[in-house]
């Protein structure tokens, strides 16, 4: 029963997000880049994929209804006005006697007449589309889990959407932490682990609705979980761990010389690979759907239309798979990285 | 590469770091602390429920088990009073079988016994009874015989000449 | 050919590695699985590991 309905709300989600994207279909995108009004369809799709992986000053739901986000600009003092001011771009935005100006989604600093002052560097702090994502998906997450947290005081046996969460959590537990970390040790990285598998795992979902989010393909959002993971597994790990790094038992005086900056360099590869493969997957993933859709608008011929819309339904469905086997990978091998951090050798 | 590192937003970075960080800590306090204590609670709970219901059917089986040894042991006591019994019984018989036996001999030897000795007084006294008899029959035969004179003359006659001198 | 042209290639190389190395992994994988059915769980965690470590290998190549 509730698997059928996960299954129509699965497909509703993939038919919608064509659609969605096809709203997000840009008819005149001129203005955000700067360029001649006339496209072909070729470069029109183009642009809407770059302009869709990147992060934004607006929420748009689909061309034409964007919601200004607040822009908050560390520049000696805290600038704080909303991005409706740029109006896409086209004024500068006055604030506290400074100009600033909106270019491809970055903020400069100007003068009043518009012209980009290249030695004043600020720091943009601004509530963007992806931070606005990555609150409401903290708010989610806080409500769902704090919700099916205080259904025990019911009963043991949660209700509602808790019913969902609770096997994905004993999942979590059952088949990621205790076989990588060990029965010992695995209670004090349950608390990360499990925030990590359904942040990822949520906002890689919310990358497939129809609301153009693509939070888990920014470079930034990874770096910051594999930088998490990676000073977690620093801090917490014992001096066997240090000792296979610095002195690797069991191997020749010259060999253990060898190892020592392969096995330093192995501790940021690590975090770095967690970085590198969940974004490039989802990019990569966004680039495909939205290639299709576009390739939709871009056939001739209604057969062609007919398959791409087949294949764009068939790579959405997969895509879905992908977001919860990334968040899947992501937590195990964060999870693996824990467990030889804390791992004790007694065979030595 | 190169391009991403352009890109690289340090405010989205902050935000993402922070409001992350808050996150696992106050999911921690509100969400994943008490539900995995509940789940633990729960499992530990089932699992006493199972581990006394296992100990209970052990007990089950041991009580039945008792039950049968003190049957078993009631059978072998019933059994071996009962051949003591028989035993006994046997005994008792045998005995009385052969205290009887005794007992008849000894009235039967001492009835032989009595009845010998009526049987030789008996014969004497006949012996005796007789003895008188065949005097006094002799006696008057005797008188009869040798009661005139020729008579006596005769049987002197016969004797002498029985008694054939050589 | 100018470097880029040569980059280009060795990404490529390193593409139809890693696909064959991750092809490599799923068939043994598969294998293992009909060997024993009972071990499916333990082996295809171990398969998404592997497969997982060599992507890695193969996307750092593709976006360095």
């Amino acid at each position: 029963m509730m698997k059928a309905k996960l299954n129509i709300i699965a497909t509703l989600l993939v038919l919608f997000s064509t659609t969605a994207f096809a709203l997000e279909h840009p008819d005149d995108h001129s203005h955000d880049h700067g360029e001649g009004q006339t496209m072909d369809l070729k470069t029109e799709i183009k642009q809407t994929i770059k302009h869709h992986l990147k992060d934004a000053h607006y929420f748009e739901l689909y061309h034409g209804l964007a919601m200004p986000l607040p822009v908050i600009i560390w520049d000696n003092g805290i600038h704080l006005f909303m991005s409706s001011s740029f109006d896409h771009g086209h004024t500068l935005a006055n604030s506290k006697g400074n100009y600033y100006n909106l270019d491809h989604g970055k903020i400069y600093k100007t003068d009043s007449e518009g012209h980009v002052l290249d030695n004043q560097s600020i720091i943009d702090f601004s509530i963007t589309k992806n931070v606005l994502v990555i609150i409401l998906m903290c708010a989610f997450l806080l409500i769902s889990f704090s919700k099916l947290a205080r259904s025990y005081k019911k009963g043991p046996i949660p209700t509602g959407f808790g019913r969902i969460l609770e096997p994905l959590v004993l999942f979590v537990r059952d088949d990621i932490a205790i076989p990588n970390i060990g029965e010992k040790h695995y209670k004090k990285y349950m608390s990360y682990l499990l925030t990590v598998f359904f942040f990822i795992w949520f906002l890689n979902l919310s990358g497939m609705m129809p609301l153009g989010i693509n939070v888990t393909g920014s470079i930034v959002v990874t770096f910051s979980l594999a930088l998490i993971t990676y000073f977690i597994t620093q801090f917490t790990a014992n001096k066997n761990y240090w000792g296979h790094i610095f002195w690797m038992p069991g191997v020749p005086v010259p060999m253990k010389i060898i190892l020592l900056p392969i096995e330093l360099l192995g501790t940021i590869i690590k975090p770095f690979s967690l970085m590198i493969r969940l974004y490039a997957n989802i990019t990569a993933g966004h680039v495909v759907l939205m290639s299709l859709i576009g390739l939709i608008y871009a056939a001739q011929h209604w057969l062609a239309n007919g398959a791409f819309f087949g294949l764009t339904l068939f790579l959405g469905v997969i895509e879905l798979l992908v977001a919860f086997l990334q968040a899947y990978i992501f937590t195990m091998l964060t999870a693996l990285y824990f467990g030889s951090a804390v791992e004790e050798h007694d065979d030595h | 590469m190169e391009e991403l590192f352009k890109d690289f937003s340090i405010g989205l970075f902050v935000w993402q770091t922070v409001l992350f960080i808050t996150l696992i800590f106050l999911l921690k306090k509100y969400a994943w602390g008490p539900i995995l204590s509940s789940i633990e609670d729960r499992e530990q709970g089932i699992k006493d429920a199972l581990d006394s219901a296992q100990s209970a059917r052990e007990e089950m089986q041991a009580l039945s088990a008792d039950n049968q040894k003190v049957l078993q042991e009631a059978k072998v006591e019933r059994d071996t009073i009962l051949k003591e019994a028989r035993e006994m019984k046997e005994s008792i018989i045998n005995d009385a079988r052969s205290a009887a036996s005794v007992e008849a001999d000894k009235v039967i030897e001492s009835a032989r016994e009595q009845i010998q000795n009526e049987k030789m007084a008996a014969i004497t006294d006949l012996k005796n009874q007789v003895a008188s008899l065949s005097i006094d029959i002799a006696e008057k035969v005797l008188k009869s015989e040798l009661s005139d004179q020729q008579k006596q003359k005769d049987f002197v006659a016969a004797a002498l000449k029985d008694a054939d001198l050589n | 050919m100018d470097a880029e042209t040569f980059a280009m290639i060795g990404k490529g190389l390193i593409v139809i590695g890693a696909g064959l190395g991750i092809g490599k992994i799923g068939g043994s994988a598969m294998d293992a699985i009909a060997r024993q059915p009972e071990a499916t769980a333990k082996i295809q965690t171990a398969m998404i590991i592997a497969a997982a470590l060599i992507e890695g290998i193969g996307f750092a190549a593709l976006f360095a």
